[in-house]
C-alpha cells in the first residue's frame, strides 16, 4: 500500500513542480516524497523509477498520439538514428524513472540519518 | 556508514542530473530534452490544435482580429495600421521565431554563436562584405521616416511580445537542439533581414576570377567568352522599343585600358556567393488576352527552398490597405500579392552593382591607403565574432571611401595575403525599400504603383504590376550605377577617384513598359533591354527561360487562371531545342558502341520536356555538362580560375556561329580536335555515366534531379527536410526547378471584380517540425497544384468555414 502511495504521490508531486520548475524538478519530487512515507531503501528507489516511467512515459505516449508522433519520427532518427517514436518515448520515460529512482533513493537514505 | 550511502546516493544523482542536463558530456542534455514537459514533446502540436486566443497587450491601441483559415493563413482585421503591424510581428514570431532571427544572424555574421568555430569564416565574409554596415545606413532611413519608424516599432514590439510569452516549453525546436535561446529583436534586425536578401539578390559578382582570367585570356577574348547581349537575347522590354539617349555619360579615364588591374597575388578564395539561379518568372497578360476580359497577373520567385520557408502568407486589412500575399518573416508588409485594386510581383534584375577596387595601405595596420595623391586615414572597424564553446575571434575591416575592404592581409589568409580589395556595393548605400511595400500594398493604380517604387533602390527588381483597370506594366527598378563601357567587370584601381562610379541612371530612364501592343509583359531575368539601350549593364542574366515565357504569352488568347497555372509548370526545356540539333548533328556515330547507339535513341527522341520520368532530360544534361567540361577546363585550369566558366548559353551560340571555335581544341593535347571530337568524346563520357545512373535506378530526370527542400540547417537536420519529390523542370525552364533551388512561392491573380487569386508554396505555415502545417502544401506544389486564396472582405461573414479566432486587444 505505502509503495502504490509513494507512487502515486511522487507522480503528482514530479508533474506539480515541473509547472514551475525545469525538469530535475522531477528529482526534487521524488527526494521529498520519501522523507515522509517511509520504506525500505530499494523500495523508496522502485517506487520513485516506476512513478516518472509511468509520468514521462504516459505523458510523452500522449503527447506524441496527439501529434501522430509527426515529431517523434523525426527527433529520433536525429538522436538515436533510429525512426522509431516508441523508442524516443521509452528512453524519456527511462531518463525520467532513473533520476526519479536515484532521487528517491537519496531521499530515503536521508531521512535514514535521523 | 548511512551517511557514505547517503552522500554517494547523492552524488550519482546531482551527477546524472549534470549529465542530463548539459551539454558537457553528451551531444544533447537529454534530460531537458527529453521532458514532457519542457522539452521536444512540448514541440509536438496536436493535430486536431485548437489556435483560438484572446490575446492582451499594452501595446496596442485598440481591438483586432486575426482569422486563421483551414490551412493556417491569418487574415488580420485591424482598424489601428500600428495594431496591425504589431500584430504582423507577432504572427511571424508565433509560427517563425528561430527562422527569422537565424536569418538575421547569418546576416550579421554571428552564426558561430550558434554553431561553433566551424562558423567563423563564413562569418568573417559575412562582415567583411559590411552587412551590418549596410543595415545600420538602411536602419538610419528607416527611422528618420515617420511612416517606416510606426511601422517598424510597431512590428518590433509585436515580435517581443510574442518573445515575452516564450518559455523554456514552448521555444522552437531548434532552439533546444542548439541549446541556445532567442534575444529580443530589435529594428536593426529588420534592416539586417532587407539586407540578407540584398545579398541573396544583388551580392552575385565575378569580378575577381575574371580579373584573374584576363591575365591568361586577355579583355578581347573575354569579350567573347562572357558577352554582354546574346544573339538569340528576348528581353524584357521588347525589341525595337525606342530608348531616350543617356542624360548621365559616364567617362571612362584616359588610362582604362593599361591602368586596369591585370592580376591578383594570392590565393583567389572568394567568400561563399549567392546561388547564381537565384531569380524568378513575372508576366502580367492584359485584358485583350484572356478569357475575361480581365489582366491576370503571375509570379514565382526562384530561390533556394527552405524549411521553414522563406514566405509567410498572409492577409491585412486596415482602414487604408487589403493586401493578400506573402510577407518575410522578419520584415512588416505584403511583400508578393494584391490588394482590392492591383496586383504585383517581382523577379530579380541580376544587375551587376559590386565592384572591387585594388587598394593601396601604407603599412600592415591598414590604417592609411593611398588615394587622390594622398594617403587617406582608413576607418578601422573591429569585428567581434564571438564563437561557441571557444573564445572570441577579432577581425579589423578597413573602410574607404569605396567600401569595406574584404580581402587583405588577414582574410581570407594571412600565411598568403592577396590584393586588398574594396568593395563598392550598393546595398551599403542608405536606402529604405519597406517604404515600397508600405505604398505598394496600398496603391490603387498604375501612378501610386510609380511612386511606391522609388524607393527601391537595391537589389534591383523587375516589378510587374497589372490593375483591375486595366493597366499592365513592368518596371526595372533600382538605383544603378552609370558605368562607362565594361568599367568595373575586372578589378579596378583604387587609388584615385577616375574609376570609381560617376553618377546612377536617372530613374526614369530605367527600362519599363506600360500597356504595350502585344498585351503581355514579363521577365524571367533576362537582360532588360537590347544593345540600343543606352547605358552599360552587365549583369548575370538567364537567357532561354524568357524566351520560353514570351513564346508561350505570344500564342496565347482567351487565357485563363488555370492556363497560367499550367504555364508556370511548363516544363519545356528552350536551351535543349536550341543546342540538341547542333550535338547531334556533329556526333560521330560510326564511333559508336552498341551501348551508346541505344542512348543515342533515347537522346534523339526525347520530348524536350524535362518530365520526371524522361531519360533524355538526363542524358542531354550528362552530354552537355561533359562538354563543357572539354571545352573549358584546358584553358581555364590553365589560367588558375577556378569556379568560373563561360555560360551554357555562350557555348551554344559559339558553336550555332562557328563549329571552328578556336576553344573547341584541348590545350594538353598535340593534336588538334574538332567539334565533331569533343561532341563524340563528350557523349561517351555522358552514355557511361548514364550506365552506372542506370544501374542505381537514376537515370530518369525525376531520380537524377532528386528535388529535395532542406532544413535552414542543412544536412545537420535530415529528418527536418523533404527529399525526392517529384517534379520536373529545371535550369532555364519555366518551371525552374532544380535540385534544391526553385520556385519558392507561385501565384496567379485575375484581377477581375472578384479577385481570383491561386497560390502555393513549398512548405507550410508553421515552421515548427512538430506540426501539421510544416509542410503541409509541399505535395500540392510537387503536383502543381494550387489553393484559391480566401481574399476576405472586410466584414465579411466567416459563415461555415473552418477558421479560429484570435482577438487582440488592449489589456
Amino acid at each position: 500500500m505505502k509503495f502504490v502511495v509513494s507512487i502515486l504521490l511522487t507522480v503528482l508531486l514530479s508533474f506539480a513542480v515541473c509547472l514551475y520548475l525545469p525538469w530535475w524538478g522531477i528529482a526534487v519530487a521524488s527526494f521529498i516524497v520519501p522523507l515522509f512515507i517511509i520504506q525500505k531503501s530499494y523500495l523508496a528507489f522502485l517506487s520513485g523509477f516506476i512513478a516518472l516511467f509511468l509520468l514521462w512515459g504516459t505523458l510523452a505516449l500522449w503527447i506524441s498520439t496527439e501529434n501522430n508522433h509527426l515529431l517523434a519520427h523525426k527527433i529520433s532518427m536525429l538522436v538515436i538514428k533510429s525512426d522509431s517514436p516508441l523508442l524516443l518515448i521509452g528512453l524519456s520515460a527511462l531518463i525520467g524513472a532513473v533520476v526519479a529512482g536515484l532521487s528517491a533513493l537519496s531521499g530515503s537514505l536521508f531521512r535514514r540519518l535521523y | 556508514m548511512r551517511i557514505v550511502f547517503f552522500c554517494l546516493s547523492c552524488i550519482l544523482t546531482v551527477g546524472l542530473i549534470v549529465c542530463l542536463g548539459t551539454s558537457l558530456f553528451l551531444p544533447l542534455p537529454l534530460g531537458s530534452f527529453l521532458s514532457p514537459q519542457h522539452g521536444i514533446w512540448q514541440n509536438a502540436d496536436p493535430m486536431n490544435q485548437n489556435f483560438n486566443a484572446r490575446l492582451r497587450f499594452p501595446e496596442l491601441t485598440g481591438k483586432s482580429t486575426v482569422f486563421l483559415d483551414e490551412r493556417l493563413v491569418p487574415h488580420i482585421v485591424s482598424d489601428s495600421e500600428e495594431d496591425a503591424c504589431f500584430i504582423q510581428g507577432y504572427l511571424h514570431a508565433r509560427f517563425r521565431l528561430w527562422q527569422m532571427e537565424f536569418q538575421t544572424f547569418a546576416a550579421a555574421g554571428r552564426i558561430s554563436e550558434v554553431v561553433g568555430d566551424r562558423a567563423v569564416n563564413f562569418d568573417k565574409g559575412r562582415r567583411r562584405l559590411g552587412m551590418v554596415f549596410a543595415a545600420e545606413n538602411m536602419l538610419r532611413e528607416m527611422e528618420a521616416n515617420p511612416v517606416s519608424k510606426k511601422q517598424v516599432d510597431s512590428y518590433t514590439a509585436g515580435v517581443n511580445a510574442y518573445i515575452g510569452t516564450l518559455t523554456e516549453s514552448n521555444l522552437p525546436v531548434e532552439y533546444k537542439l542548439l541549446g541556445y535561446k532567442p534575444e529580443k529583436w530589435n529594428n536593426l534586425k529588420t534592416a539586417l533581414f532587407v539586407k540578407q536578401m540584398a545579398f541573396t539578390l544583388s551580392g552575385f559578382s565575378d569580378d575577381l576570377p575574371l580579373t584573374k582570367a584576363k591575365a591568361f585570356f586577355g579583355d578581347e577574348a573575354l569579350r567573347i567568352l562572357f558577352p554582354q547581349i546574346n544573339d538569340s537575347l528576348d528581353p524584357v522590354i521588347p525589341k525595337g522599343t525606342i530608348f531616350p539617349t543617356a542624360s548621365v555619360v559616364p567617362v571612362a579615364p584616359a588610362d582604362a585600358d593599361s591602368v586596369y588591374v591585370n592580376n591578383l597575388s594570392g590565393e583567389l578564395q572568394e567568400v561563399q556567393k549567392p546561388n547564381p539561379s537565384n531569380g524568378s518568372n513575372n508576366w502580367a497578360v492584359s485584358g485583350l488576352r484572356t478569357k475575361s476580359g480581365a489582366p491576370i497577373l503571375c509570379n514565382d520567385p526562384h530561390l533556394d527552398l527552405s524549411f521553414p520557408s522563406i514566405w509567410y502568407e498572409m492577409q491585412i486589412t486596415t482602414p487604408t490597405m487589403n493586401a493578400y500575399g506573402v510577407s518575410f518573416p522578419g520584415a512588416p508588409g505584403v511583400i508578393i500579392g494584391f490588394n482590392d485594386s492591383i496586383a504585383f510581383g517581382f523577379t530579380n534584375s541580376e544587375r551587376d552593382v559590386m565592384d572591387y577596387y585594388a587598394i593601396k595601405f601604407k603599412d600592415e595596420s591598414k590604417s592609411q591607403y593611398w588615394f587622390d595623391s594622398s594617403w587617406k586615414t582608413s576607418e578601422l572597424r573591429i569585428e567581434n565574432i564571438r564563437v561557441k564553446d571557444a573564445p572570441v575571434v577579432l577581425d579589423t575591416v578597413a573602410y574607404t571611401v569605396f567600401g569595406p575592404v574584404m580581402y587583405d592581409n588577414s582574410f581570407p589568409s594571412t600565411t598568403e595575403p592577396g590584393t586588398n580589395l574594396a568593395l563598392r556595393w550598393k546595398a551599403h548605400d542608405p536606402s529604405n525599400e519597406l517604404l515600397t511595400w508600405f505604398y505598394l500594398d496600398r496603391a490603387k493604380n498604375y501612378e501610386d504603383y510609380k511612386k511606391a517604387l522609388q524607393y527601391f533602390t537595391n537589389p534591383a527588381h523587375n516589378v510587374v504590376f497589372a490593375s483591375k483597370s486595366g493597366d499592365i506594366a513592368i518596371w526595372q527598378q533600382g538605383t544603378f550605377p552609370a558605368l562607362w563601357k565594361r568599367q568595373g567587370l575586372y578589378v579596378m584601381p583604387g587609388e584615385d577617384s577616375s574609376y570609381m562610379w560617376q553618377g546612377f541612371i536617372p530613374r526614369d530612364e530605367n527600362p519599363h513598359i506600360i500597356n504595350p501592343e502585344r498585351g503581355f509583359v514579363s521577365s524571367a531575368n533576362q537582360r532588360p533591354a537590347d544593345s540600343t539601350y543606352p547605358y552599360f549593364i552587365p549583369g548575370y542574366y538567364d537567357l532561354y527561360r524568357g524566351i520560353a515565357v514570351n513564346r508561350r504569352l505570344s500564342s496565347m488568347n482567351g487565357i485563363t487562371p488555370n492556363d497560367m497555372m499550367k504555364l508556370q509548370n511548363d516544363n519545356y526545356n528552350v536551351f535543349a531545342e536550341t543546342a540538341r540539333p547542333f550535338l547531334l548533328k556533329y556526333l560521330n556515330d560510326s564511333s559508336l558502341n552498341e551501348t551508346e547507339r541505344k542512348y543515342l535513341e533515347i537522346v534523339s527522341n526525347w520530348s524536350l520536356y524535362n518530365n520526371i520520368n524522361e531519360r533524355g532530360a538526363t542524358l542531354f544534361k550528362l552530354w552537355f555538362d561533359n562538354l563543357q567540361n572539354l571545352v573549358w577546363d584546358d584553358e581555364f585550369k590553365k589560367a588558375g580560375v577556378e569556379g568560373l566558366r563561360p555560360g551554357v548559353k555562350t557555348l551554344t551560340e559559339a558553336l550555332l556561329r562557328d563549329s571552328a571555335f578556336p576553344y573547341i581544341d584541348n590545350i594538353e593535347t598535340p593534336v588538334r580536335e574538332t567539334i565533331g571530337d569533343v561532341v563524340t568524346e563528350a557523349y561517351q563520357l555522358a552514355t557511361k555515366a548514364a550506365d552506372s545512373l542506370s544501374t542505381i535506378n537514376q537515370l530518369t530526370w525525376g531520380a537524377n534531379k532528386n528535388t529535395s527542400i532542406y532544413h535552414l540547417l542543412g544536412a545537420t537536420m535530415m529528418p527536418f527536410s523533404r527529399t525526392g519529390l517529384p517534379v520536373g523542370g529545371g535550369a532555364h525552364i519555366i518551371n525552374a526547378m532544380q535540385h534544391t533551388h526553385g520556385p519558392s512561392w507561385r501565384m496567379v491573380v485575375e484581377l477581375t471584380d472578384e479577385t481570383n487569386a491561386y497560390v502555393v508554396y513549398p512548405g507550410g505555415q508553421s515552421g515548427n517540425p512538430g506540426s501539421p502545417y510544416y509542410d503541409s502544401f509541399v505535395d500540392k506544389w510537387a503536383a502543381g497544384e494550387y489553393y484559391k486564396a480566401w481574399f476576405m472582405k472586410r466584414g465579411e461573414s466567416v459563415g461555415e468555414k473552418p477558421v479560429w479566432k484570435l482577438e487582440f486587444e488592449n489589456g
